[in-house]
């Protein structure tokens, strides 16, 4: 093996490394962004058969599916917000690729978010974890990991709406500008529904984490799964959207390259 | 006279939509005309829906997660509760207000197409067959199809183009499930309303039909066997004027909101 990837390979092959899939299954059923209903709606996921070895296709199986590009486990490229509309490369098919690839820092945030459905992670509690577990690196995807994916099967529980809307985990103002300016980090990743807290439309700027992501051409990724199964650091994530011309987001099979002996992670 | 009317009292009603004004009030409206079930159809479980909430909390109503466009949704329904209803009542719809500027786009008329037409489709092929069987089938026999179309479905209206287009498919279907449900005796009910005087329609002045009046001309039609129903006066002034001359009523609508 030349180029310097023989050992990745081979502690692939070994089980050194093993490929955590932080992806949830694509179905028709899975919780959708929902916004107020004078605005647009995103489509949810379809599928519908075209042949089941049948009249349709005798010795052939396949499907039609559709979808916003905001569905499931998702990427959202920096066009999807005003903010990026006039960036380069802020669409899924002009992002460069090495962006898609980067080191993850995951911050367990499941205690505050099990005890405040609108817990927002701040600056401060990101330098708490940076002293537990060293300075974020440039370049790296922030993942708030809150527990959120375990309610993915409890569409009511994962949506958590009341009568003054949804009320969900996310990052405030301070904190994503610091992770942007101060940290240069690739990306902000949640297991909720969007990067933003369910209340985001009530922060300043609104959506604070689609506002300064985006306008920075930084990327988000909603409803990612297993992030219990991640280290807090070590991890290598890969996260690509499909190469949808002028996409402001996609769908992606999020994976991460995590090294199998990773000692307990402490918060 | 059993074929020829379809008493919703003591029946097993399932109401597609239940999350709409219209589909509460139609849940609302069998319950007091004595159905025996009525099962309440929402979509998507989350969020408050006041209105709803009030309408299935009636003893007779249950509610049933029904996504008429999904087909996986419509078919676990019709395994759960086809075999049993009596009587569907089609509420699905997909309303959104008057475009003052541009008309709805693509992207509108799809999610329209989706759930008034293809919602339609998928809802006939699931529930259809079971209930034209049982048409017939002794004194707990099945009794019908109601549609909740709308005046625009014959009458296109400038503003409501998308949805006049929509409406105007799932009648041509509808007439097409009523000849093909002639033969087994169950009827099939289409209703079409002038604009209903709900949340989406602000901006039209009245005359406007209530969702409260509009489900009671269902237990009407229902009881009476008319099978197509002109509920209010908006209604059944354009039917009158549009079936006179189809050409000098389109010329009329298209002078009264230029």
């Amino acid at each position: 093996m030349s180029g310097g990837l023989g050992a990745f390979v081979s502690d692939l092959t070994s089980g050194a490394i093993s490929v955590v899939d932080l992806t949830h299954t694509l179905r028709p059923d899975f919780p959708r962004i929902t916004l107020p209903a004078e605005f647009a709606p995103s489509a949810p996921f379809r599928i519908e058969e075209v042949a089941h070895y049948d009249a349709r296709g005798p010795a052939w199986y396949w499907n039609n599916f559709s979808c916003g590009e905001h569905t499931g486990t998702h990427f959202d490229a920096p066009a999807h917000w005003i903010s990026g509309r006039n960036l380069p490369n802020a669409t899924t098919d002009t992002i460069p690729a090495e962006n898609f690839v980067g080191p993850a820092c995951v911050i367990d945030c499941r205690e505050e978010a099990a005890s405040d459905a609108d817990f927002l992670l701040t600056r401060e509690r990101v330098l708490a974890w940076e002293a537990a577990h060293g300075a974020i690196p440039p370049r790296a995807w922030v993942l708030m990991h809150t527990g959120w994916a375990g309610k993915a099967n409890d569409p009511v529980a994962f949506q958590n709406f009341s009568d003054d809307g949804q009320h969900t985990p996310g990052p405030d103002a301070n904190c994503i500008t610091f992770l942007i300016e101060k940290r240069d980090i690739l990306g902000f990743g949640t297991e909720t529904i969007g990067t933003d807290a369910g209340q985001g439309a009530n922060l300043t700027p609104p959506y604070p984490a689609h506002y300064a992501l985006h306008g920075a051409n930084r990327y988000g990724l909603q409803c990612l799964a297993n992030l219990d199964q991640l280290p807090a650091t070590g991890a290598l994530l890969v996260a690509a959207p499909l190469k949808i011309r002028r996409g402001s987001g996609s769908p992606a099979r999020v994976l991460a390259f995590v090294p199998s002996m990773t000692p307990q992670r402490s918060r | 006279m059993a074929e020829f009317t379809a008493d919703p009292t003591g029946r097993k009603i399932l109401v597609t939509d239940a999350t709409t004004p219209v589909g509460a009030s139609v849940v609302r409206a069998m319950c007091a005309a004595g159905a025996e079930i009525v099962w309440a159809g929402r979509a998507e479980p989350w969020g408050v829906i006041p209105h709803f909430d009030d309408a299935v909390a009636l003893p007779q109503a249950e509610v049933v997660p029904l996504d008429v466009t999904d087909g996986d949704s419509v078919i676990s329904l019709a395994g759960r509760i086809g075999g049993r209803t009596d009587i569907v009542i089609n509420t699905s719809e997909y309303m959104r207000p008057p475009a003052v500027l541009a008309g709805a786009g693509v992207e509108t008329a799809r999610i329209q197409m989706e759930v008034a037409f293809l919602g339609l489709m998928r809802l006939a092929q699931a529930f259809g067959p079971a209930l034209a069987a049982r048409a017939q089938e002794g004194k707990a026999h099945a009794l019908g199809w109601v549609n909740i179309l709308s005046i625009n479905a014959l009458a296109s209206a400038p503003g409501l183009s998308s949805i006049s287009a929509v409406h105007a498919a799932a009648h041509s279907y509808a007439e097409a499930m009523r000849a093909q449900f002639r033969k087994s005796g169950l009827k099939v009910v289409n209703l079409f309303p002038g604009p209903i005087d709900d949340d989406w329609s602000r901006q039209t002045i009245p005359p406007k039909v209530s969702p409260a009046a509009l489900a009671g001309a269902v237990v009407d039609a229902l009881r009476s066997g008319v099978e197509d129903v002109f509920p209010d006066p908006v209604a059944r002034d354009w039917y009158a004027r549009w079936r006179e001359d189809p050409a000098a009523f389109a010329r009329d609508i298209a002078a009264a909101s230029a």
